[in-house]
């Protein structure tokens, strides 16, 4: 919006949201899931997001301010970061309706509505798939040795990342309102989702044969060398790691897929693991 | 180890960052890396704390709430078993071992709060009769507070009572083949998050990435950072080579200047 149409919008009267209004609304967006709840979801959290503009652009005890906050507490659930640009729309709407644009409450919704499960649909992957694993295995390498910079590392690029596309996405959602829709049509959420995909499975695959430990010391042959005298020992885990280093976390991976995938609690998997390694360790299976 | 008022405060203030985290999903105060580290620092052993936080992180790689879905609870797991391993003199392989029911109760009591929750949400829809924004703030802010407690009252009973003589013998009393056998059991265990990950993404086309990761991992020493440049660089690649996202602009093309784009074709 051209800075003359925002002067001759204030000469007329017409309510606008302030840069600091959008600030809050940024702060706020911060907290969207602290009121999660299993019948609306994520609902109370945008109308806390909301509240800033919902403050500025209806006066106090006025019907349109119920109205607003009825139509905000509607339910609601995406990926956290990918409300930002949601949240952004919406404001954009609220400020057309509350200078008299026939936005109706159902358009809202709607719009709503109709972003948040395909955002859902790319944030899921982007930001849990990849992104978090991703950092987290990354710090996670370091802080095995104990050394504090893992923590940190994980710490600021997620945040840091996390934070900055959360300011972009509440301004760029406000700026474009409605033709966010027309933004997601190019392909290019497809593209970052399968980007995301693709980077995500390559670095899972280095970290099932990285980051995993199996040791079967079960000793398979015992060969005397006649020169030194010395018992040469191959173990199932010699012959294994000749074949391929990493060959059975490959293995437990495609099964683990196998029985999440049968809906099956990984909680239980753990355990699974947990009396597999007590029975091994005890019949001296695994070292 | 005697554990100090001061240090049960700050384990009680660290447990309530990090059970608000472990709701709101954004500043990831309650993930394994940075919990344990903050109780292990509270505690006066970070480095240990952050040992356990690595460790842990690695097993929770793929706990993400999606949906509805809620995953098992992070942050219980990862205050609870530092402060056993810190305060309560036990094995990092112990504490590992004891996070596993640990996000089990966690994941049942973040059920409950969450269901307490629709309560919080019918009482800003009667804010919103009234138009009474600062009720409706403060309906949001105490839920997520209760979110904080569903983690620090745990905790603070944990580290009151970590020191006492029947919680230590009871700690003291597990065998070696069970705390040797769930040693095993960690270098496998950290399967399931991957296979939790690889699962969301998971689509037949894509899995040769994943096997070219695991095959690159297996004959090279390149540490995480070139694993993962070398990743972004194949999915980039990929992108920029892939016939699905290069039709539309051709097609636009040969109905816009289909001569031009014949000679093109001619001039290769």
């Amino acid at each position: 919006m051209s800075n003359e149409t925002a002067a001759a919008g204030v000469k007329t009267g017409q309510k606008k949201l302030t840069k600091r209004d959008l600030f809050w609304v940024f702060v706020r967006s911060n907290f969207l899931q602290g009121s999660w709840n299993f019948e609306r979801m994520q609902a109370l959290g945008f109308a806390f997001s909301m509240t800033p503009a919902i403050r500025r652009l209806y006066p106090e005890g006025s019907e349109e301010r119920k109205q607003a906050m009825k139509r905000h507490n509607e339910f609601f659930n995406t990926t956290p970061a990918m409300a930002a640009p949601i949240t952004g729309v919406a404001l954009a709407l609220e400020e057309q309706k509350a200078n008299g644009a026939p936005v109706d409450d159902a358009a809202i919704n709607g719009i709503k509505v109709g972003l948040m499960g395909p955002l859902a649909g790319v944030g899921d992957p982007i930001w849990w798939g990849t992104a978090r694993p991703v950092f987290a295995a990354l710090g996670a390498g370091i802080a095995m040795s104990g050394n504090i910079l893992g923590p940190l590392l994980f710490f600021v690029l997620w945040n840091a990342l996390r934070l900055g596309f959360r300011w972009w996405g509440v301004f760029y959602g406000y700026k474009k309102g409605v033709d966010v829709v027309s933004d997601m049509g190019g392909g290019l959420l497809q593209k970052l989702t399968e980007g995301a995909s693709i980077l995500g499975l390559f670095v899972m695959g280095s970290l099932v044969n990285k980051w995993t430990k199996v040791d079967i010391p079960v000793v398979l042959s015992r060969v005397k060398n006649p020169e030194t005298g010395k018992y040469t020992i191959t173990t199932v885990q010699n012959v294994l790691d000749q074949l391929m280093p990493g060959l059975v976390p490959l293995l437990l991976t495609f099964i683990c897929m196998w029985l999440l995938r049968k809906k099956i609690n990984p909680l239980w998997i753990i355990l699974g693991f947990f009396v597999v390694g007590i029975l091994g360790y005890w019949a001296h299976f695994f070292k | 180890m005697t554990v100090s008022v001061i240090q049960i405060v700050l384990v009680f203030l660290v447990s309530c960052v990090s059970g608000m985290g472990s709701i709101l999903d954004e500043f990831q105060t309650h993930r394994p890396l940075i919990a344990c580290t903050l109780i292990g620092l509270v505690l006066g052993d970070i480095t240990t704390g952050i040992i356990i936080g690595g460790t842990l992180e690695m097993i929770a790689l793929g706990w993400m709430n999606v949906g509805a879905a809620i995953a098992p609870d992070a942050a219980l797991a990862s205050i609870i078993s530092t402060i056993l391993v810190v305060a309560g003199h036990q094995s990092i392989g112990a504490g590992i071992a004891l996070a596993i029911p640990l996000a089990a109760a966690g994941q049942v009591l973040t059920i409950v709060v969450r269901t307490i929750t629709v309560a919080f949400q019918h009482g800003a829809d009667r804010a919103s009769e009234n138009g009474n924004l600062r009720v409706m703030d403060w309906l949001h802010m105490s839920a997520l507070l209760l979110q904080a407690m569903r983690i620090a009252i745990p905790a603070l009973i944990v580290v009151v009572t970590v020191g006492t003589t029947a919680v230590q013998s009871m700690l003291n009393s597990i065998p070696q083949v069970i705390t040797g056998g769930l040693n095993v059991a960690g270098g496998m265990i950290v399967v399931v998050g991957y296979a939790m990950v690889i699962n969301m993404m998971r689509a037949g086309y894509l899995m040769p990435f994943f096997f070219l990761g695991f095959v690159i991992a297996a004959f090279t020493n390149f540490n995480l950072v070139a694993l993962g440049v070398i990743g972004l660089v194949a999915a980039i690649v990929y992108i920029q080579l892939s016939p699905k996202y290069n039709k539309p602009a051709f097609a636009g093309e040969t109905s816009g200047a289909a001569a031009t784009s014949d000679n093109d074709d001619e001039l290769d």
